[in-house]
């Protein structure tokens, strides 16, 4: 009832005004369907011999999984059931995503996991390459060793030879041999990717924003399960075009007043939307979200013109990514800053997933920058996928929004 | 103009109603039933000033039952609220520290009361008004005599800041012989310390106001005093600035 009490009190406000229900896009059907469609397509895929590498992080160059002829999928991870099957085996007071993730793989309830032939992991916190460990027990697991310090030549060259390891490994385990040519395609496949992808989240730079962010996330959320990455593209395209046209006609989410929250941090998914909900329940919208599963790996599109080693590009590609595992990692902070610029932000809301050190010792950074830099209400939250802290949630973020 | 603020809190339900002459309160255990209780309290306040619901212009309720009243014209976060009684009652003050029935806050505010930043406890109940109930109550003790108890008597060091184990920790001190007294002003010490901890992230403040139930705890506003070395101000009200506010916050939407 609550929620009801909010969602009317704010998103419907501006289309109350002129007697409407607010509409959503037509087409964020097709990415919920992703889901079932896809069970099919990877069911079939893998009857014809092609291969699928899961994969979990960010950091995981996908470029060289295309390029070997098969499917990258992002694996599960962002759902609280399968968390007390993988307490069995990982301590409590670990971070949700690596216990979900685990979990998901241990119970055989991911069907990516389920399909995957090789999984592809990296060195990116202390949780996760203990956990492959683990995993390592049910599936292949590859893990990459990734530098954290990124500026250094020495992080580069030691990211390039995993590169190349990476390029064996799959040669090996997919019994192929990845061209330049091939690898220069998935290049520009990727590209093609974030471009759009990249589109679609700038819709929100618009005031008021044409979609909310419960609506953008299940949709980056979903394509990232898609099998056929090239589809995957096309849809994302109609959507934009769609709410081009829905805006041309006067539809926005929202309005001038609406408060603009950017989200910034920890991951999330279908599943552990919680923070996105509740500011938007709570009458806010989630218009921008800097975090490796929102706008942040968008930025890193490649010069496909470069002629040097591919490899090379890819490295200095993925070593540029601002994840606070890196030291120092001011490549955040000036994103951040960037992002609260250019979609008008009104307030951050720092989210940190419970036992993650490395996002939690940088929102000190974060809070300097936004609240005494560019002095915005700022808020982090510290939570884990349950919903049992969910009413405290919402009067910290209601009362976050009435700072507005 | 007559306006009203309802804070439904989770041990006790306060009413605030403005007249153009005077604010009067009323104040009664929330119980079970947050919305009845919410109801009865203000319609007994309104009752009692000889006024009926329909004389009044606005209400905002407040509390985390805010969202179980049916009768508000709008309903704001106790934090927001809380900041607005805060600034009403004691002038010059930047920061507000509240201790509730089931959340501690502190809250950094500008001069009209208006929230700058807050931060909340988000761990546990250890330092709420629940958990000292909890360890009076493992002392034989009402909530009301923790303060005189305590005074003068030489705080016995206490660890756990988990509200079930401090009451363990509690019983532990009791069965080796330690006296009642020195245990509450270790409690109010360690309470005093985790409050501090939280205040000190919102930066300095040289003037606070105590607000809720737990303010009325002489010996932990002392405590709080010497840890944070700041002036401490508990306003007679403590316990009423979340419904003050309210009641202030809904003459400023009608103005």
């Amino acid at each position: 009832m609550g929620d009801e009490r909010c969602y009317a009190k704010s998103l419907c406000r501006h289309s109350k005004r002129k007697g409407e229900v607010r509409l959503r896009p037509a087409l964020l059907e097709s990415f919920q369907e992703i889901r079932d469609k896809n069970m099919l397509t990877f069911k079939e895929a893998k009857e014809r011999g092609v291969k699928v590498a899961g994969i979990y992080c960010g950091y995981c160059p996908r470029e060289l999984v295309l390029a070997a002829g098969a499917i990258p999928v992002g694996l599960c991870g962002t759902r609280e059931e399968p968390i007390a099957a993988a307490e069995k085996d990982l301590p409590r007071n670990l971070c949700p995503l690596i216990k979900s993730s685990y979990g998901f793989a241990a119970t055989d309830t991911c069907p990516y996991f389920h399909f995957s032939d090789l999984i592809i992991g990296e060195t990116t916190c202390d949780g996760k390459k203990k956990m492959f460990e683990l995993l390592g027990k049910i599936k292949p697991v590859h893990v990459m060793n990734l530098p954290q310090i990124p500026d250094r030549e020495s992080s580069l060259k030691l990211w390039h030879d995993e590169l190349q390891r990476l390029q064996k490994v799959i040669e090996e385990s997919f019994a192929v041999e990845i061209s330049e040519e091939a690898l220069r395609e998935a290049i520009h496949q990727t590209n093609e990717e974030l471009r759009v992808r990249k589109e679609l989240l700038d819709l929100n730079r618009n005031k008021p924003a044409l979609i909310s962010g419960m609506d953008l996330l299940m949709t980056t959320f979903q394509v990232g399960f898609n099998a056929d990455h090239k589809e995957g593209v096309v849809m994302m395209e109609r959507l934009i075009a769609q709410v081009k046209e829905m805006a041309a006609q006067g539809h926005q989410v929202g309005d001038e007043k609406t408060p603009r929250i950017l989200l910034t941090g920890t991951p999330v998914g279908m599943g552990s939307e919680k923070i996105v909900s509740l500011v938007e329940e709570c009458g806010g919208l989630v218009v921008a979200m800097q975090n490796c599963s929102g706008y942040t790996c968008t930025q890193f599109m490649v010069d496909e013109n470069d002629q040097r080693d591919p490899l090379m590009i890819l490295a200095e590609k993925y070593l540029s990514i601002p994840c606070s595992v890196m030291t120092p990692n001011p490549g955040r902070l000036a994103l951040l800053e960037q992002m609260i610029k250019d979609f008008q932000i009104d307030g951050v809301i720092d989210l940190t997933w419970q036992a993650c050190h490395t996002f939690n010792v940088e929102s000190f950074n974060v809070s300097e920058l936004v609240k005494n830099k560019l002095g915005l209400p700022f808020i982090q939250i510290e939570t884990d996928y349950s919903n049992s802290d969910r009413e405290t949630l919402r009067v910290r973020i209601e009362a976050f929004l009435e700072m507005i | 103009m007559i306006v009203a603020g309802v804070d439904v809190g989770s041990i006790s339900t306060k009413v605030a109603v403005l007249t153009p002459e005077k604010i009067t309160y009323k104040m009664a255990p929330t119980g079970w039933s947050p919305r009845e209780t919410g109801l009865a309290t203000y319609q007994g306040l309104l009752q009692e000033l000889g006024h009926s619901e329909d004389d009044v212009d606005f209400v905002v309720g407040t509390g985390y039952g805010r969202i179980s009243l049916p009768f508000v014209s709008k309903a704001i976060t106790e934090i927001t609220c809380h900041a607005r009684g805060a600034a009403h009652l004691v002038n010059d003050s930047t920061m507000v520290i509240d201790i509730g029935g089931q959340d501690s806050k502190i809250i950094k505010i500008d001069q009209k009361g208006k929230v700058l930043d807050f931060v909340m406890n988000d761990k546990c109940a250890a330092g709420t008004g629940r958990f000292l109930q909890m360890i009076a109550a493992a002392l034989g003790l009402d909530v009301a005599e923790l303060s005189e108890l305590s005074r003068g008597k030489t705080p016995l060091t206490l660890n756990s800041m988990c509200a079930v184990f401090a009451e363990s920790e509690v019983i532990g001190l009791l069965a080796a012989g330690r006296d009642k007294g020195e245990i509450v002003a270790g409690l109010h010490q360690s309470i005093a310390r985790r409050i501090a901890s939280m205040a000190q992230r919102m930066g300095k403040a040289a003037r606070i106001t105590f607000t809720g139930g737990v303010a009325r705890n002489e010996g932990l506003c002392s405590c709080l005093r010497e840890v944070l070395g700041a002036e401490i101000i508990v306003p007679a009200e403590c316990q009423l600035a979340g419904a003050l506010g309210a009641a202030l916050l809904a003459r400023d939407y009608l103005s």
